[in-house]
């Protein structure tokens, strides 16, 4: 084999790999939204291209058992989870990335450690908590249980972006007198926005997703999360499984996840390299 | 610093490093505090009610019953003595395996792939963006949304994956993956791979970035083999990068609930530490056995930890290389 055939060979393979990365991370959401389109009988066939558009198993979704109640639901526990952390964690940042003092390293590692937790571990605790707060079957109870992973990622994220940032700003702002809360919130966060739109958003896609806590917490539907009121969709018999309304639903939760990771792809890269490798 | 120590009075930069550690104190206490209830103690009264005989309908009736929970050795009437308890229970260690080779397999197959996804992505070519925003649908899709989607193409009379299968002749019949024993945990396997490579390999990516380029250009200046590349160069390099990513990896594994709760429900042969923990905690109404079973998990995952720490010498915290 010459030299250019051997190329064109490798070229080919390479390409080869390309593709069958790029149908095997596809697929799978192709096929839930050939599903969602078919109605009747025409699901228990097997199609691989799309020949059915009935938007029946939307309206299904979207008309009954609280699945719009669900989403509000969702979106409100995640954002003011999302806000809650930020809150915390840019003020808490600050400290661990720009003042030195003994134990930060101790407490950096633990704050890591936290986010490893097995959550299981801390359901019974949590459960008695919620209870004991009264918040049993509320959005709150999950405000309060996301915060054990939203919380140190963000702080973590924040922390070495702010590590980054140069000393020379900030001892600009403390010879002019700047005092700390000052130098956070006029100095800082101008620089942060970057951050904490990418923290903020891997914390609102964290938070949105979680379902352990989401099932355990909840006992009425109207109190549902998206991830439970999926998980637990069930048809008119228990034998009956109504793939086409969870295939529409699960097309309706995922389209604007899919839309925002894509618009913010880049940042979202960087926060997950950072939380990780970086670290 | 120290051109700005000298044209200043010493007591008032002394002054103004103390201002600065109080408003830090000042900074971290919310943190601190929402941390420790929300992680630490919760913590504490799990480990405690494992040690009690409370019930999920009565929080704070129970009994100090000491471990118990976990072992108990107990004389019949007959005088056979008999084991009880978690450490006695073989459907505990049955999730134990479960949870081990679950987390080894998937952890193994998504770091290798993830590494050949990654250097895929680190090669210049025509269309990469695509590609990378292509794997990051699998990571951004919920998870039980995942295992919903999957377990429909894994049904065992209308799924695709059966209909591909036999039309290549694989296979004869529709196997029903997800309820039966011997596919189970390979299904679950699949799905976790699917989902969870893009993950691995954006972190691989990222460790692949911050292998010089002239290095590269060297060694094929050199004529060395691109296979001997990546054993003697890459890999070497990117190891500290691999190593992070796959202690979060697996630690991420040992805990995985969501997933098998959706996809094989009440399976044996996939039920892990944390789903059998749960269905003990709130379904069978033996919360404090459930509690000593998550507690459990809490120390492998501890001990684990640890030893990959100080075996790896893994620098979690960053501090060193600045």
């Amino acid at each position: 084999m010459n030299r250019s055939a051997a190329d064109w060979v490798r070229l080919s393979a390479f390409y080869a790999l390309v593709a069958i990365i790029i149908v095997v991370s596809i697929f799978p959401f192709y096929y839930a939204i050939l599903t969602s389109l078919k109605s009747g009988t025409a699901i228990f066939r097997v199609d691989y291209i799309p020949v059915d558009f009935s938007f029946k198993n939307y309206a299904t979704v979207m008309t009954g058992r609280n699945f719009i109640r669900s989403v509000v639901n969702s979106v409100l526990v995640a954002g003011t989870t999302v806000l809650f952390a930020l809150f915390l964690a840019v003020t808490a940042s600050y400290a661990l990335s720009r003042v030195r003092f003994r134990g930060r390293a101790l407490l950096l590692v633990t704050i890591l450690g936290v986010s490893m937790f097995p959550q299981i571990a801390v359901l019974a605790g949590l459960f008695e908590l919620v209870r004991f707060l009264g918040i049993y079957n509320t959005p709150w109870a999950m405000v309060l249980s996301y915060t054990i992973f939203t919380l140190p990622f963000t702080v973590w994220v924040l922390t070495t972006f702010m590590r980054d940032l140069p000393i020379e700003i900030e001892e600009a702002a403390i010879i002019d007198g700047a005092t700390p809360w000052v130098i956070i919130t006029k100095v800082f966060m101008p620089l942060l926005w970057p951050a904490l739109v990418t923290t903020g958003l891997l914390a609102f896609i964290g938070a949105w997703n979680e379902f352990l806590f989401a099932l355990t917490f909840t006992i009425s539907e109207t109190q549902r999360t998206v991830p439970v009121a999926i998980a637990l969709l069930s048809g008119a018999s228990e034998q009956e499984i109504p793939w086409g309304p969870i295939m529409a639903a699960s097309v309706i939760v995922t389209i604007p996840l899919v839309v925002l990771v894509l618009i913010f792809q880049r940042k979202i890269v960087a926060g997950l390299t950072a939380g990780g490798v970086k670290g | 610093m120290a051109n700005r120590n000298n044209s200043r009075p010493i007591g008032r930069e002394l002054d103004l490093e103390a201002q600065r550690r109080r408003a830090a104190f000042l900074f971290l206490a919310p943190m601190i505090i929402a941390l420790f209830c929300v992680a630490a103690w919760p913590l504490l009264r799990t480990i405690y009610f494992s040690f009690t005989n409370t019930s999920l309908t009565d929080l704070y009736g129970g009994e100090w019953i000491g471990f118990d929970n976990y072992l108990r050795r107990r004389e019949l009437s007959s005088g056979r003595v008999v084991w009880r308890g978690t450490l006695a229970d073989p459907a505990w260690w049955n999730a134990v395996w479960n949870t081990v080779r679950f987390s080894v397999i998937s952890v193994f197959f998504e770091t290798v792939l993830g590494l050949i996804v990654a250097l895929v992505l680190n090669a210049e070519f025509k269309g990469r963006g695509w590609v990378r925003a292509a794997i990051l649908i699998p990571w951004a899709i919920p998870t039980i949304v995942s295992a919903k989607m999957w377990a429909w193409m894994l049904n065992d009379q209308f799924g695709i994956i059966n209909d591909i299968f036999i039309k290549l002749g694989l296979i004869e019949r529709g196997i029903a993956w997800t309820a039966s024993i011997d596919t189970a945990m390979t299904a679950v396997l699949v799905v976790d791979i699917w989902k969870t490579t893009p993950f691995m390999a954006l972190l691989c990516l990222a460790g692949l970035q911050m292998i010089p380029r002239d290095i590269y250009e060297a060694a094929r200046i050199d004529g060395v083999h691109p296979v001997k590349v990546f054993w003697k160069i890459t890999l070497p390099l990117v190891r500290p990068a691999l190593m992070v990513a796959v202690i979060f990896r697996m630690l991420d594994a040992l805990r995985i609930f969501d997933l098998i709760y959706v996809l094989t429900p009440n399976s044996k042969a996939t039920k892990t530490m944390s789903v059998i923990s749960r269905e003990n905690l709130i379904d069978f109404d033996k919360f404090a056995y459930g509690s000593a079973q998550s507690t459990l998990l809490f120390a492998i995952i501890a001990v684990f930890v640890s030893l990959y720490i100080w075996l790896g010498r893994v620098n979690l915290s960053g501090e060193g290389n600045r």
